[in-house]
């Protein structure tokens, strides 16, 4: 009920004045972007990481390529975080 | 195929090719990088210019770190390489927030041309490097001398 009233409060306000209503959604929506974005590739590396050292502990003679494929895969995860970053700064500070 | 080895002693000694690959990457982005500079000098401006070339210097350091880290922590531990890179992950995200915070309120900072050029000068620079490894990979008689190859000591 006390959310309720504070959602209720927040409305009120945003009627009020527009302006800070939307400043105040584009940081919320810039904020999840972030992180909504970085999630994914976090677990990506993750995945990417683990099964690649465990096919170096595997197959050592195979380390230099298992480590040059771990080391793109690792950065064209990484471009999704970065995807999301430049939304972000886009909606936050442009 | 090996039994697996514990992932704690074991150690990436030799030739580290993330370091190898990334050095093409950072020559082809130093190639790459004035014509970005450019374009985003044509679209922007001055401020586009100068905003591109600190997109591409980032973009090359955040390359440059990815690959000192793992190739400084395999010659430790692969258990130390999987730690290092999820958190250097986390890290070299960090660094690249802060330095567009601190920057972002420059008189020469043009956000749609930093952001733009981030994600063309990272992915370009990754595609173009692909084709050089998956080239590589399918036909090893034609790669270069100067890559090298690592060895693993269990």
């Amino acid at each position: 009920m006390e959310a309720l009233a504070k959602i209720v409060v927040k409305a009120a306000e945003a009627a009020a004045d527009p302006a800070a209503a939307k400043n105040e959604a584009a940081a919320a929506s810039a904020g999840f972007a972030y992180g909504l974005a970085a999630i994914g590739p976090g677990i990506g590396i993750g995945y990417i990481v683990g099964k690649a050292v465990e096919a170096m502990a595997r197959q050592p003679e195979a380390a230099g390529m298992v480590r040059t494929t771990m080391f793109l895969g690792i950065a064209f995860t990484e471009a999704l975080a970065l995807i999301g970053f430049v939304v972000f700064i886009l909606l936050k500070f442009a | 195929m090996n039994e697996p080895s514990s992932l704690f002693t074991s150690q990436l000694s030799g030739g580290a090719p993330e370091v190898a690959v990334t050095r093409h990457m950072l020559l082809r982005g130093l190639v790459a990088a004035p014509v970005l500079v450019l374009i985003a000098g044509f679209v922007w401006g001055a401020d586009g210019a100068v905003s591109s070339a600190f997109g591409c210097a980032l973009v090359m350091v955040n390359f440059a770190l990815a690959a000192a880290l793992i190739s400084t922590t395999a010659r430790i531990s692969l258990a130390l390489m999987m730690g290092a890179v999820l958190f250097g992950y986390l890290i070299r995200l960090g660094i690249i927030f802060a330095a567009v915070v601190l920057v972002r309120d420059m008189s020469w900072i043009s956000l749609p041309a930093l952001g733009c050029t981030i994600i063309v000068t990272h992915l370009g620079l990754l595609f173009w490097e692909l084709r050089h490894v998956s080239a590589s990979l399918a036909y090893p008689g034609l790669k270069p001398s100067s890559g090298g190859e690592a060895s693993t000591s269990l």
